[in-house]
């Protein structure tokens, strides 16, 4: 077990190394970062030359994803632009934790990204919990109904969600649940923002603002998840071990609940696992609609500023997120199933 | 094989050998694939219905054409922004007074030709990738393996967004055939084929893996075939069912991608319309009450990857060789 693990982490470098690079390349040719830093506008030319060298946007591409990588403290910099490299450089790299500073307001990316980070987790964990207990309570209840109305509404229905974009369900929930709850003088729900500035940022401030975007990401996720348990559970019903357990007369609810379930929840596990970092993704949409200032919105804001720090380091953690759960996710299921053995 | 259509009225009852098959066999006219498969397809209700409405829009969008003119989907009269669906605009007019019906109609085309495109883009390099390191294996296999994979640890989104920024700076719009467009069509339908592929290549690779060791294929090699003639002439027919599936849900998922970027902003600059980019800002006037923004182009949306997922599941089960229903 340690060693498929160890062989998944040393997989993952190279392609770690090969995404970054790519990305970075990318992100340092989308124009001039300098033209839109920090809504000041610099009319002196040896300013602009200045801070060109201080960023280290004036040297090749390469030896930027270097320092971006490993750091430019083991070298000297040409600050005066005489050609003569006399200050060491001060940044540490990606690799020692230091993400550099955002291009757009010269904080550290880091935190930048860390201020928003638990805004997004927020959102997505809670989302995600209503999505599993939702999703596990529709597939369950549709697999023992099989081809009954309500499983073929729920099969429509999944096909529906499915195939509706995150904007629409948004902008829907919008309409209905703020403008027009509004406008009839009922309690409506905000359309923007984590909370209401006049209230501050209470507790069921944030409760009260997140109802739409998590309904919003449930809506469109439980579509595939209940479609699957609904599968996998009816797999499992129809085994031996279920008429067994059956035929010993035990209750209804422990035949469903323990036996088919548990093991029905192997694939489930993996859908999920590998779904988790998606959510960051997902949130993208819903973040930019309901105004959430989360890591999507920073994420958005950022690409169009061509702030290669903060961008990159969201994505980094991003692909580490998708790397780490993919693990996880192998791990979990070796620890749920002993007749699965990575070697 | 005897006429098509018309059932055998004698089934090849003689060339049965043994009981066992024998009762399945009679109920059934013998059929060729495609037939089986049309029929497995009709008896999908909703995927019939996919394919009813599939066909609806398509008529909407190039019948509009022929009603409304293109230069009047892009006139502007600020005079009229965001007047309500009424007699003159039945659906409504957009923030610089655009009527939005005809903007559909052309945001239908373009969204459809994006759609097409993408999903021709990613197939043809998926296929080829697919069956290059599926049929060859070794290192290629293993570099373009590890390549999608470094292409599928960032979740696409993050990736077109980036890649819309990147490639999406200055395009000059393009000329074709007589009409204008922005080159950022062309721009979106690369990167979405570009991020797309590694999807389809998994899958045709899967295929070839398995499909490589038949006999049938030992015995092509055997007989003198080709190496292209064993992967484009026997392996690749073989494996077309979950091709064309993947085909069908890749125009659905181009749709839906492009409404993504062109709604943040980064996809399809105006004055072309897409079912996304008219969506791009409503949520600003949506609590003036104003909803004729997005619910026009979302539901053509919604209508649209609707039915081409049931169409693509209806086919998935139609083309599965598996499956015994006729």
């Amino acid at each position: 077990m340690t060693r498929y693990i160890v062989r998944r982490l040393l997989q993952a470098i190279p392609l770690m190394f090969f995404i970054s690079l790519v990305l970075f390349v990318m992100m340092r040719n989308m124009g001039d970062p300098l033209a839109t830093m920090g809504g000041r506008t610099m009319t002196r030319s040896e300013d602009r030359a200045r801070l060109t060298r201080q960023l280290g946007l004036d040297k090749p591409i390469i030896v930027q994803y270097v320092y971006w990588l490993i750091g430019n403290d083991w070298t000297k910099i040409d600050m005066d632009g005489n050609g003569v490299a006399e200050t060491p450089g001060t940044r540490k790299g990606i690799l020692r934790g230091d993400f550099g500073l955002s291009l757009v307001n010269r904080k550290s990316a880091m935190q930048v990204i860390m201020e928003r980070l638990p805004n997004t987790l927020i959102l997505m964990l809670t989302a995600e919990v209503v999505i599993i207990t939702g999703s596990l309570l529709i597939g369950i209840y549709a697999a023992l109904r099989q081809y009954s109305f309500t499983d073929n509404l729920v099969t429509t229905l999944s096909f529906i969600g499915y195939s509706m974009p995150i904007f629409f369900v948004a902008l829907g929930l919008m309409y209905i649940f703020s403008v027009n709850f509004k406008a009839w003088g009922l309690p409506y729900l905000p359309t923007v923002g984590m909370f209401d500035p006049q209230i501050g940022k209470t507790f069921w401030q944030t409760v009260w603002h997140m109802i739409l975007p998590v309904i919003t990401i449930a809506l469109t996720s439980f579509a595939a998840n209940s479609r699957y348990v609904r599968s996998t559970m009816l797999e499992a019903l129809s085994q031996d071990y279920i008429r067994t357990a059956r035929s010993k007369g035990l209750p209804r609810r422990s035949i469903v609940f323990v036996h088919a379930l548990k093991n029905a929840s192997l694939p489930i596990i993996t859908v999920v696992g590998l779904d988790l970092p998606f959510l960051l993704g997902g949130a993208i949409v819903t973040e930019r609609i309901f105004a959430w200032p989360g890591m999507g919105r920073l994420f958005l804001d950022h690409v169009s500023r061509g702030d290669t720090p903060v961008v990159m380091g969201i994505l980094m953690l991003i692909a580490i997120s998708v790397i780490a759960f993919q693990i996880i996710t192998d791990i979990v299921y070796a620890w749920l199933d002993p007749r699965i053995r990575y070697n | 094989m005897a006429k098509r259509g018309i059932p055998d009225p004698q089934p090849a009852l003689s060339k049965i050998e043994g009981p066992v098959s024998a009762l399945d066999e009679l109920e059934t006219p013998i059929l060729t694939l495609s037939q089986l498969a049309w029929r497995r397809f009709r008896r999908h209700k909703m995927a019939v219905a996919g394919v009813i409405i599939l066909i609806l829009l398509v008529a909407y969008c190039i019948g509009g054409a022929f009603i409304f003119s293109e230069s009047y989907a892009n006139h502007t009269d600020t005079s009229l922004r965001l007047q309500p669906p009424a007699a003159e605009h039945p659906f409504g007019t957009d923030t610089t007074g655009r009527d939005i019906l005809a903007r559909t109609i052309y945001g239908g085309q373009i969204s459809l030709l994006i759609g097409l495109t993408a999903m021709i883009l990613e197939i043809t390099v998926g296929v080829l990738i697919g069956a290059v390191t599926g049929f060859f294996g070794g290192w290629l296999d293993n570099i373009l393996m590890r390549f999608t994979e470094a292409v599928l640890i960032v979740p696409q989104i993050f990736l077109l967004l980036v890649m819309a920024k990147f490639f999406g700076g200055n395009v000059p719009n393009i000329v074709f055939l007589g009409r204008e467009f922005s080159g950022s069509v062309i721009v979106i339908v690369f990167i979405i084929g570009l991020t797309a592929w590694p999807y389809t290549a998994r899958i045709v690779r899967a295929q070839f893996l398995s499909i490589k060791e038949n006999e049938f294929i030992l015995a092509a090699r055997a007989t003198g075939t080709s190496t292209w003639g064993i992967i484009f002439r026997h392996i690749l027919p073989n494996s077309i069912a979950p091709i064309v599936v993947a085909a069908t849900l890749g125009v659905a998922n181009a749709i839906t991608l492009e409404a993504y970027i062109s709604f943040l902003g980064l996809g399809v600059r105006p004055p072309t319309a897409t079912w996304g980019n008219m969506l791009e800002g409503a949520y600003n006037y949506i609590d003036q009450g104003v909803y004729w923004l997005w619910l026009f182009p979302g539901l053509l949306i919604l209508f649209i990857v609707l039915s081409i997922n049931f169409v693509g599941d209806g086919l998935r089960d139609a083309l599965d060789p598996r499956s015994r229903a006729v």
